[in-house]
């Protein structure tokens, strides 16, 4: 049976770890590599690496960060974050990333998706949206959150997937950071418009949270600081799950 | 053990490389027919689409040279679209593949959803050098899949919804997984380790 997935990420800037409050005094927080390396050890079933910084400099540093993942790593590393075109998508691809994630790049032209899963396949092609609430219901907001665009976060997925990404990893921005669990009517409402797997993320406080991410029918559950800080460890997570009667690896 | 990885431009070629490094493999990775035709084993790797990769295949006369390799009686070794490629045709893009296995390439309409992503059972059929360390749990990222090929090409099967596939096959010296041993944890690391054993076999213990 497909197991469900936990899947640790990491903020990566420069070809490093980097911790801050809201992308504001970014601390270095070690090689993602080992860090990897340390959460697949640690029972991680998938690791993203979100990068947060633009240039190009830092561009390079994340690829080779991407190659010695590909070598140490064993299992599978997703990468996100300034994939701006089918160029960038092909060169993490190349470097060994196993999916590359896109986001605001496809808001702003959706056929993007289209052509990295034409050429790729959209096994590795994932789109993130990142999701607000408004008005009873979800705004798409592009930009890490910062900027607001006209796309319905449901209507948004939707297309995404009929364009050809192969996964969506939906982040709640309300929730993003609060610690105080997933946007679990979000994750449904996504998991029954789409034939795709999904990946809650943004809001994981606790085990019991991503568990419920997962019965809320994810594929996935993403979280960051809980294991970063240490809170908690990836085992405790999938006991937890596993009570639960989730197919655990 | 020597090996040729052949080079077409699929993305799982570092990760695979240290892969079967990390188990002993002498890895050459090569895009050049000459080098592959005369390779002892022959690696394809593969993400992506049956179409894309048969296409890179046969622009760079790879897909002569690994019949050539087999005719030189060398083994050939397929991973995820890398054994897609080995079987008659592919329903992705209704393209003939290699043909040096019996059956052909579907989409996976039974599946929960699609992509089938994630780790999943692979669970043996029979005993053989490749199947030693089965059943484990292994990581898949697909669409489509071997699911009509014969009882005597496959080793092991996944189920994945209504639907079950043939997640490791072997021929007379043509074999492949569909799942990626290199990204399959300590479970891709005892099958890398089988393929090296495979490739040393007896075709006697090998059957």
């Amino acid at each position: 049976m497909l197991r469900r997935r936990i899947v640790p990420c990491l903020d990566v800037s420069g070809g490093r770890v980097v911790k801050g409050v809201n992308f504001l005094d970014l601390r270095d927080c070690g090689d993602p590599v080992e860090a990897a390396v340390r959460y697949a050890e640690a029972g991680a079933d998938e690791i993203v690496w979100l990068n947060i910084t633009a240039s190009g400099e830092d561009w390079l540093a994340l690829l080779r960060a991407v190659e010695r993942a590909a070598e140490q790593v064993d299992v599978p590393v997703t990468v996100g974050g300034g994939v701006d075109d089918v160029q960038r998508a092909r060169e993490l691809l190349l470097a060994g990333a196993d999916k590359v994630s896109i986001n605001t790049a496809a808001l702003r032209r959706p056929e993007l998706l289209a052509d990295a899963a034409e050429r790729f396949g959209s096994q590795c092609v994932v789109c993130a949206i990142d999701a607000r609430r408004e008005n009873g219901s979800w705004r798409a907001v592009a930009s890490g959150g910062r900027v607001p665009t006209g796309w319905d976060a449901l209507e948004w997925a939707s297309r995404a997937v009929a364009e050809g990404a192969g996964e969506l990893l939906v982040t709640s921005m309300d929730q993003d950071g609060v610690g105080g669990g997933y946007d679990l009517e979000l994750v449904r409402e996504i998991v029954s418009r789409v034939p795709v797997p999904v990946i809650a993320s943004g809001g994981a406080g606790s085990p019991s949270d991503l568990a419920d991410a997962l019965e809320a029918g994810a594929e996935a559950a993403l979280a960051a600081s809980i294991f970063h800080d240490g809170t908690h460890a990836i085992e405790e997570v999938k006991a937890v799950c596993r009570e639960r009667g989730l197919p655990m690896r | 053990v020597k090996v040729a990885l052949v080079d077409y431009g699929a993305g799982n070629l570092r990760s695979l490389r240290a892969a079967l490094e990390r188990v002993g493999g002498e890895v050459t990775v090569s895009d050049d027919p000459e080098v592959v035709a005369a390779s002892p084993l022959v690696v394809v790797p593969g993400v992506g689409a049956a179409p894309h990769a048969m296409a890179s295949l046969a622009a760079r006369g790879l897909d002569g040279a690994i019949r050539s390799a087999l005719d030189a009686g060398g083994r050939v070794f397929g991973v995820c679209v890398g054994l897609q490629v080995l079987f008659e045709r592919s329903a992705e893009g209704d393209v003939p593949c290699l043909g040096l296995l019996p059956g052909t390439v579907t989409r996976l309409e039974g599946a929960r959803r699609l992509p089938h992503m994630g780790w999943n059972d692979v669970v043996p059929t029979r005993p053989h050098v490749l199947t030693g360390a089965l059943p484990a749990t292994c990581y898949f990222a697909h669409s489509f899949a071997v699911q009509d090929a014969p009882d005597s090409v496959v080793l092991a099967r996944t189920a994945a919804g209504s639907a079950s596939f043939a997640s490791v096959v072997a021929g007379d010296r043509v074999a492949g997984v569909q799942f990626h041993p290199e990204r399959s944890a300590a479970a891709g690391r005892a099958l890398c380790e089988a393929l090296l054993r495979w490739e040393t076999a007896e075709a006697a213990d090998a059957a």
